[in-house]
């Protein structure tokens, strides 16, 4: 008899997808175009849905005269606030999962125009065409009231807010910052600001309402988060969690558009209802500038220097907009009390109310517009201190979150630094403005980073093993383009040793088991948990199908002493003892056997007190080549070095933080909605004014995920994505623009006439 | 308060436009459709004949994600009428290669992981064929500048870029491409007529 040879159990198996470049499972639809996205399902019998919007800014519609559009043969009805059904009357009915504070907009409840581009009819015919054309004759009248959009107007009058988004939390001041600026010796005080941008997704938003009878609804929405719809829906409409079932299965770009229910999900469902009939709302590019963006800010900073070159005092003071009903508010100001070593931190943030509908999270949301201030402030304070802006960070660099009195779980902002700076060659900078060059290019070099909350919500996901050994598993969260769906199949493959095409995970639809919005950079963290947890909750119910086999070698197996691999339950310390998955479910005399993570550790692990400050870093190093004639900036190399726990997927990681670069870059240089205050509009709003990169925009960049291993943010050691590769760019951006020029712009997007 | 008004309040004319059959070949089959004249080709792709793969991202020419191929030539499909495509060879995405028979742009996209959401990706794929077809881009910066109609808000541009060069290149080399979807021609001809050769950018 030959002899056994056990399998160590740490042996290398092929299975092991966690941390491997794989190509996305979904990537064959994408690019044969079979991806469906939320206007693309074409259900029989369906009506189009046109959304007319408002010219004003504020004021009231005193007439709609829907006659002759209604007399036009193929248009079903003009929905306006003259004929809305009676729905749910209270504010809370209309309070989506991450409403701030206030009272959210309902779409045609009334006369009252609240912001310009407010939608204020839907027109249904047969076709596209038809119900864009009555839509485009509807004959309104409106009372036209003065309205406020200028921030620049309301600082005296903005507010400190006591209510806003869900967990919310006021800034924190400590020591003493006057003292601080006092008996500092070098110091710097400037004013930064950017305006109002809107996320713009390549997919316009858009609902297919399918009516399925008795007011039963197959509703595909474009959201980031399929749950937050349907209870959106089930609360203003009245229906149950049955009738309104809400699918996404693709979602064509988010960046937190999605987070909130947008308002043509209300109006097809709407229409839907009303007219017992399949119904679709498409928004047009035009509509995409009609809600929520990231805020216009202004903000204030001040720094003082010690003589050895630490902070003496931080003061970093915003005011941001919001909308008239509601108090939007995010994290801009906290992370200058966090990123670096001082003792003197004074921060306040404030909003201001205007006529504009009620900003929105937008990648990022408040740390990207701090990071704007807090990074340029930091150059700046380096050149006043007469050190080097890497230098500069390095003898600041803090080890403890000041803000919380928490150590950091892990914090390998250090070797974001060191290996960022190795790579792009930042000790072959000369300090000078201006003096680098390349031909008759000025060449400018600079530097930011950033921080961002590792964060993890509950989730709940099925494993459910099938007789022919596949594995699916399922969560209602989505796929932005994020990776979701491949990172996720990576984990679940991983932890019951299957190859990929064994295993499929299915996402965006409400009967699936429930998950948190896909948002906070925290949906790997948060399902990527959930489903190996719910692998090994399958792997227990394999176990015991296993002992009822009377297989000898596992009777007495717990959990720990086996080991899935090769489409076998096997025995750790004997490899040969196995028993092939695919015939314990045959032997079960069931379809399939499955399991579900228990939802108890994420709430247990949320109440209980933290014993550390769980963050993301990263740096980020940027080339700039400036015409000295014309002035034109390109940005010629970029490395952005993260620290971000463990990666899953190199290769989709990656493309989040070239993702967030070209984000960064955009709005160094070019994005903004352009409002003229004597309209109270955004005037760019179209893809040819509003400007985003294109590919000749785009040079080198280089990523870098420095090592970070960080068993306290969860067992996975996940810390999310999203968010941190956007932080500090802009602002690298906009110093390597004053490292080249010698010209320090604060008011972002630099473009060339703040140059010339 | 002031009033304003939003479209005249003399009763519009009613300007329904009347329906015309007509034939669109789309990768290599006939359509038949009875279709009004303001109905755009985009909108006639993904409403009325159910190819969803042409995606709409602004309706105005402004953003390339309905880009399609017409007798191999790029164009944006939300600026044409369907009307005037009669007689055409029209291409889509789902007449370049299908999810078990990848086109070799489209393999090259997922291998370089060219997209993130996806809802660009039909528009940019269509465009590198129909630049392939003009065979003017040679070079890196040749090609970033000739694929700057496509917007991709996810930024995957620099995987776009490596994804082509890597089909250029192949092409270049003279190298064999086994899985072509149209076994007919040439993948590269990405026109829907083997006679075809490279043409001009569209002015
Ligand atoms: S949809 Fe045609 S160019 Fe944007
Ligand atoms: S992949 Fe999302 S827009 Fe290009």
């Amino acid at each position: 008899m030959s002899q056994t040879i056990a399998t160590p159990p740490s042996i290398h198996l092929d299975t092991d997808y966690i941390g491997k470049p794989t190509s996305r499972v979904d990537g064959p639809a994408k690019v044969a175009g079979t991806a469906k996205y939320a206007a693309e399902f074409n259900v029989p019998n369906l009506l189009y849905g046109y959304v007319v919007s408002s010219p004003i800014a504020k004021g009231k519609i005193t007439r709609i005269d829907a006659a002759p559009v209604l007399a036009l043969p193929g248009v079903r009805q003009v929905f306006s606030h003259e004929n809305v059904p009676h729905l749910a009357f209270l504010d809370r009915s209309y309070k989506d999962d991450v409403a701030p504070g206030g009272s959210p907009f309902r779409p045609l409840h009334d006369a009252e125009i609240k912001f310009s581009q407010q939608p204020v009819a839907l027109v249904v015919a047969d076709t596209f065409e038809l119900a864009r054309y009555a839509a485009s004759i509807l004959h309104i009248e409106y009372e036209e009231a003065a309205h406020e959009t200028e921030l620049a107007r309301h600082i005296d009058d903005a507010y400190e807010p006591g209510r806003g988004k869900t967990g919310y939390k006021p800034p924190k001041s400590r020591g003493n910052f006057g003292r601080g600026w006092e008996q500092g010796v070098a110091h710097m005080e400037a004013r930064y600001s950017h305006h109002a941008q809107h996320h713009n997704p390549m997919e316009n938003f858009a609902t297919t309402v399918e009516w399925l009878g008795d007011k039963k609804l197959k509703i595909y929405d474009k959201t980031q988060g399929a749950f937050n719809s349907q209870q959106y829906l089930t609360k203003i409409f009245g229906l149950s969690k049955d009738q309104a079932r809400v699918i996404s299965k693709y979602t064509g770009g988010g960046f937190g558009s999605g987070l909130r229910p947008q308002y043509q999900l209300f109006l097809a469902v709407m229409a839907a209802l009303e007219l017992e009939r399949s119904v679709r709302v498409s928004l047009t590019r035009q509509q995409m500038f009609s809600f929520g963006h990231r805020p216009e800010t202004l903000q204030h900073v001040a720094m003082a220097t010690n003589p050895d070159g630490s902070l003496a005092g931080i003061n970093h003071f915003a005011v941001a907009e919001t909308s008239q009903f509601e108090d939007f508010t995010e994290n801009v100001v906290g992370w200058s009390g966090m990123l670096y070593d001082c003792k003197n931190v004074k921060l306040g943030y404030r909003l201001a109310k205007l006529d504009v509908f009620t900003p929105l999270d937008m990648r990022a949301p408040g740390a990207a517009s701090g990071s704007i201030a807090l990074e340029i402030a930091m150059d700046e304070m380096a050149y006043a201190a007469g050190l080097d802006p890497l230098e500069f960070r390095l003898r600041n660099y803090s080890d403890f979150d000041q803000a919380e009195k928490l150590p950091y779980s892990s914090k390998n902002l250090r070797a974001c630094y060191h290996e960022g700076a190795a790579k792009f060659g930042w000790e072959r900078r000369s300090p000078e403005p201006g003096s680098m060059r390349d031909d008759n290019l000025l060449v400018g070099w600079g530097m930011g980073g950033g921080i961002w909350d590792a964060s993890k919500q509950p989730a709940q996901v099925l494993a459910s093993l099938d007789a022919d050994g596949h594995l699916t598993v399922s969560s209602g969260t989505n796929e932005i383009g994020t990776g979701t769906y491949t990172i996720m199949t990576q984990i679940a493959a991983e932890s019951m040793g299957l190859p990929l095409e064994a295993v499929t995970f299915i996402l965006g639809d409400t009967t699936l088991p429930e998950s948190p919005l896909q948002g906070g950079s925290w949906t790997a963290a948060s399902v990527g948990t959930a489903v190996q947890e719910a692998c090994t909750a399958l792997g227990e119910e394999l176990l015991k199908q296993a002992k009822k086999m009377d297989h000898p070698a596992f009777k007495d197996a717990k959990i720990d002493d086996v080991q899935f691999a090769n489409g076998q339950l096997r025995l750790r310390s004997d490899a040969t003892q196995a028993v092939v998955l695919r015939d314990l479910v045959q032997a079960s005399g069931e379809p399939k056997i499955e399991a579900k993570n228990s939802k108890l550790p994420g709430l247990i692990g949320m109440v209980k007190p933290p014993k550390y400050s769980m963050h993301a870093h990263n740096a980020v190093f940027v080339e700039v080549k400036v015409d000295p004639d014309l002035m034109t900036v390109h940005v010629t190399r970029v490395v952005n070095a993260v620290a971000a726990g463990r990666i899953i997927n190199p290769k989709t990681a990656r493309s989040q933080v070239l993702g967030s670069v070209v984000w960064g870059i955009s709005s160094a240089l070019m994005e903004e909605s352009v409002m003229d205050h004597r309209f109270g509009r955004f005037m760019n709003h179209s893809l040819a004014e509003y400007h985003v990169p294109v590919n000749a925009d785009i040079h080198d960049i280089d990523v870098i995920f420095v090592h970070e291993e960080d068993a306290a943010v969860n067992p996975l050691g996940i810390k999310g994505l999203g968010e941190v590769g956007l932080l500090g760019v802009a602002a690298a951006v906009a110093n390597a623009i004053y490292h080249a020029t010698g010209k320090r712009v604060r008011d972002l997007p630099i473009t060339i006439d703040k140059l010339l | 308060m002031s009033p304003v008004t939003q479209v005249p309040a003399e009763r519009p004319p009613v300007a329904l436009a009347p329906t015309q059959p007509i034939t669109l070949h789309i990768n290599g089959q006939d359509h038949f459709l009875t279709i009004a004249p303001w109905t755009t080709l985009l909108d006639a792709l993904r409403e009325y004949l159910a190819l969803t793969g042409t995606k709409q991202g602004c309706d105005h020419g402004q953003c390339g994600a309905c880009t399609v191929l017409v007798d191999g030539k790029r164009i944006n499909s939300c600026l044409s009428l369907a009307v005037m495509q009669e007689g055409a060879d029209i291409q889509t995405i789902e007449g370049l290669g299908t999810e078990e028979n990848l086109h070799p742009l489209q393999q090259a996209f997922i291998d370089h992981d060219a997209f993130q959401c996806g809802y660009c990706t039909p528009g940019q794929i269509c465009s590198a064929q129909g630049l392939i077809n003009e065979g003017k881009a040679k070079t890196e910066d040749e090609v970033r500048e000739l694929m700057s109609g496509n917007i991709c808000r996810c930024g995957a541009y620099s995987n776009i870029l490596t994804a082509i060069m890597e089909v250029l290149g192949n092409k270049e080399d003279g190298a064999e491409v086994s899985n072509a979807p149209m076994p007919k021609q040439e993948w590269s001809a990405g026109a829907a007529r083997a006679e075809m050769g490279p043409v001009e950018p569209a002015k």
